[in-house]
């Protein structure tokens, strides 16, 4: 793989010999040029390949890079010169003229990209209120009975937010119980209070925790889902076949998948509740001594049904969000495939983020309440 | 189109392509020659892209052998079956670009993976790449920026990033406008002549057959298996049955000649 050149009256000939394969680095013409630069005027150049062994596309692209320096140095290329076949490849390279493909972006200034910012998290909102009504209006036209729903796919998303998502929920609600009792374990032992433990955690578990951590559980699971399916959707364009057929994808697609999570997510709540209490019982019987009917006793007294309901409250809170907020997602993607990758991390994101915001907001609403 | 006396590049032999209990076709039994613009053709359903799959070894056959230069690549290692398959291009039918690269990062990188060349260089062949197919300077754009017919060649300019000796389309001018579909037949022509390319197209495209194939093959869904093989314009004058005159001369008249 080597190159020649040489210059005669006028002409530079450019001479290629021995193989040309893709595992060796590629002359530069630039440098083989000019290193045998003459003194008169060079108007044209030329190839010689007589000694020119294999070759694939290392040499092509040297061809055309040395077409493209004839070019940009007003020399006529004498393709005619090269092989045939090499010749109908260089004239393939040439056929399309170069295009302008600069595209006009100035970077912006600091005030710009503050204002776009501040127009993008208005649009958010705006976007997510309008969202939020549509869905309102659809639901209410539902339970009204004046509007139709899909009901196979509230069973389907009913289905998947429900029983299939026991098993998650049991490990981390469990798990979850044994944590808040071990932590209060160590505390209370230092007052002799143990027996307060299941105090602790059933309040814990009923008023704050079990709703939250099913609720993120179920963001991760149910909001990622329903961003990625409804995101594929509008990505193959199906949700633009439901409005030509002027069918509203809000009722189709959205109203059922979120009414599923917010019937979902109470029961879920409740049942997380429950073995949270058992997983804390397991560490006031093994390391705090306390017996069942001690656990259960200390329990009942100080925990009232208003805990209970405040966090059966709050799933329901959750369970809109979560339907919501991965709903809106999937139905604000883009239109390229890595859209509906952005579109479940948005979900999960958005879901989390006003989970725990509507949680500190029932918290002191129920705190001024006195509830 | 090279003597018949050297040897097949690719062969079929009473092969059987399946799922499961579900018979697709059977009894394939054809040989697709060094240099040669190699159609598949047949209706919708009929395993055309089924069948491409078995060639290039992403399926295998449930019966029967597919040779690659005379050796079945169902009993290479996967070392040797790699090897085997880095001379071998594809052209997808949904022109597989890989949507978060731009095309020079599409294009650079079997050559990346594959040869020992450096940065600049690799820069240099993926230029030229993009220049055979017409995208010129388009080098920093993504997928999604370019429009259809552009995605179809870019995908072409990937898949000859590696000079393949055998290349396969899969439904090139689909979903292309006539005029972008006879470029990129012109395109195919251009490449065979001038690298000696073995080429082998799926397609229902009759205009695309008619242009660029020098054999074509026919897979009839009704009897699974094929029954026609040859150039296509013979086919056209005097075919063999029913079926590929309807198919050949786009019609459901029933008087073949």
């Amino acid at each position: 793989m080597q190159v020649d050149t040489r210059y005669t009256d006028g002409t530079l000939v450019v001479r290629p010999t021995g193989d040309w394969t893709l595992d060796r680095p590629l002359p530069d013409i630039q440098a083989v040029a000019v290193s045998a630069a003459p003194s008169s005027p060079v108007h044209a150049v030329a190839f010689d390949t007589s000694d020119l062994g294999d070759w694939d596309s290392s040499l092509v692209a040297f061809l055309y890079e040395t077409v493209e320096y004839g070019r940009a140095h007003d020399l006529e290329v004498q393709t005619d010169t090269l092989p045939a076949s090499l010749a109908r490849l260089v004239s393939l390279s040439q056929a399309v003229p170069e295009q302008d493909t600069t595209r006009t972006e100035a970077p912006p200034s600091v005030l710009t990209r503050l204002g776009t910012w501040g127009l993008a998290g208005y649009d958010e909102v705006r976007g997510f209120v309008r969202f939020l009504g549509q869905a309102v209006r659809s639901l209410a036209a539902v339970l009204t009975g004046r509007g139709r729903m899909r009901w196979r796919t509230f069973g389907v998303a009913l289905q998947s937010s429900t029983a299939s998502a026991l098993p998650i929920v049991t490990v981390i609600s469990l798990l979850v119980g044994l944590i808040i009792a071990f932590l209060g374990a160590v505390v209370l032992r230092r007052f002799g209070a143990e027996y307060f433990v299941s105090y602790l955690v059933s309040y814990g578990m009923l008023r704050e925790l079990g709703a939250l951590m099913t609720a993120i559980i179920m963001t991760g699971r149910t909001g990622a889902a329903f961003a990625a399916e409804l995101g594929s959707m509008k990505v193959g364009e199906e949700i633009d076949a439901l409005e030509t057929f002027g069918i509203s994808p809000i009722d189709f697609l959205v109203t059922p998948r979120i009414l599923a999570v917010v019937v979902a997510l109470p029961m879920l709540t409740l049942y997380a509740d429950l073995l949270g209490i058992l997983g804390g019982m397991a560490v006031a019987v093994t390391m705090l001594d306390l017996t069942t009917t001690q656990f259960l006793t200390g329990l009942l007294e100080p925990v009232v049904l208003s805990d209970g309901l405040i966090g059966l409250f709050k799933a329901v809170v959750y369970g809109s969000i979560i339907g919501l907020a991965g709903c809106m997602r999937g139905m604000q993607t883009g239109d390229d495939a890595s859209a509906v990758g952005s579109a479940t991390t948005s979900a999960v994101v958005t879901g989390i983020i006003l989970i725990v915001l509507a949680n500190a907001i029932i918290d002191w609403g129920a705190a001024v309440l006195q509830f | 189109m090279s003597p018949p006396e050297s040897p097949p590049v690719i062969s079929a032999e009473d092969l059987l392509l399946a799922f499961g209990s579900f018979v697709v076709m059977r009894d394939l039994t054809f040989d697709i020659h060094p240099g040669e613009i190699f159609a598949i053709m047949g209706g919708s359903g009929s395993g055309k892209s089924t069948l491409l799959k078995h060639l290039i070894g992403l399926m295998e056959p449930s019966a029967g052998t597919v040779r690659v230069r005379g050796r079945d690549l169902w009993t290479l290692s996967d070392a040797e079956r790699a090897a085997m398959l880095r001379d071998m291009g594809v052209l997808y039918q949904e022109d597989a670009l890989w949507s978060t690269m731009t095309l020079a990062e599409n294009v650079a990188l079997p050559l990346e993976e594959h040869t020992a060349l450096s940065d600049t260089d690799i820069q240099r062949i993926v230029s030229l790449k993009l220049a055979l197919v017409g995208l010129r300077g388009f080098e920093d754009f993504s997928p999604h920026e370019i429009s259809g017919g552009m995605q179809k060649r870019a995908a072409l300019a990937r898949a000859i990033a590696l000079d393949p000796d055998v290349l396969f389309f899969d439904e090139p001018t689909s979903g292309l406008d006539p005029l972008s579909a006879r470029r990129l037949d012109d395109l195919v022509l251009q490449l065979r002549d001038s690298l000696g390319t073995t080429i082998i197209v799926v397609s229902h495209d009759l205009e695309s057959i008619f242009t660029v194939a020098d054999r074509a093959l026919y897979l009839d869904i009704e009897t699974k298996t094929m029954t026609a093989l040859g150039p296509p314009t013979e086919l056209r004058r005097n075919p063999p049955n029913q079926q590929v005159y309807q198919f050949l001369t786009r019609s459901l008249d029933a008087d073949s000649p």
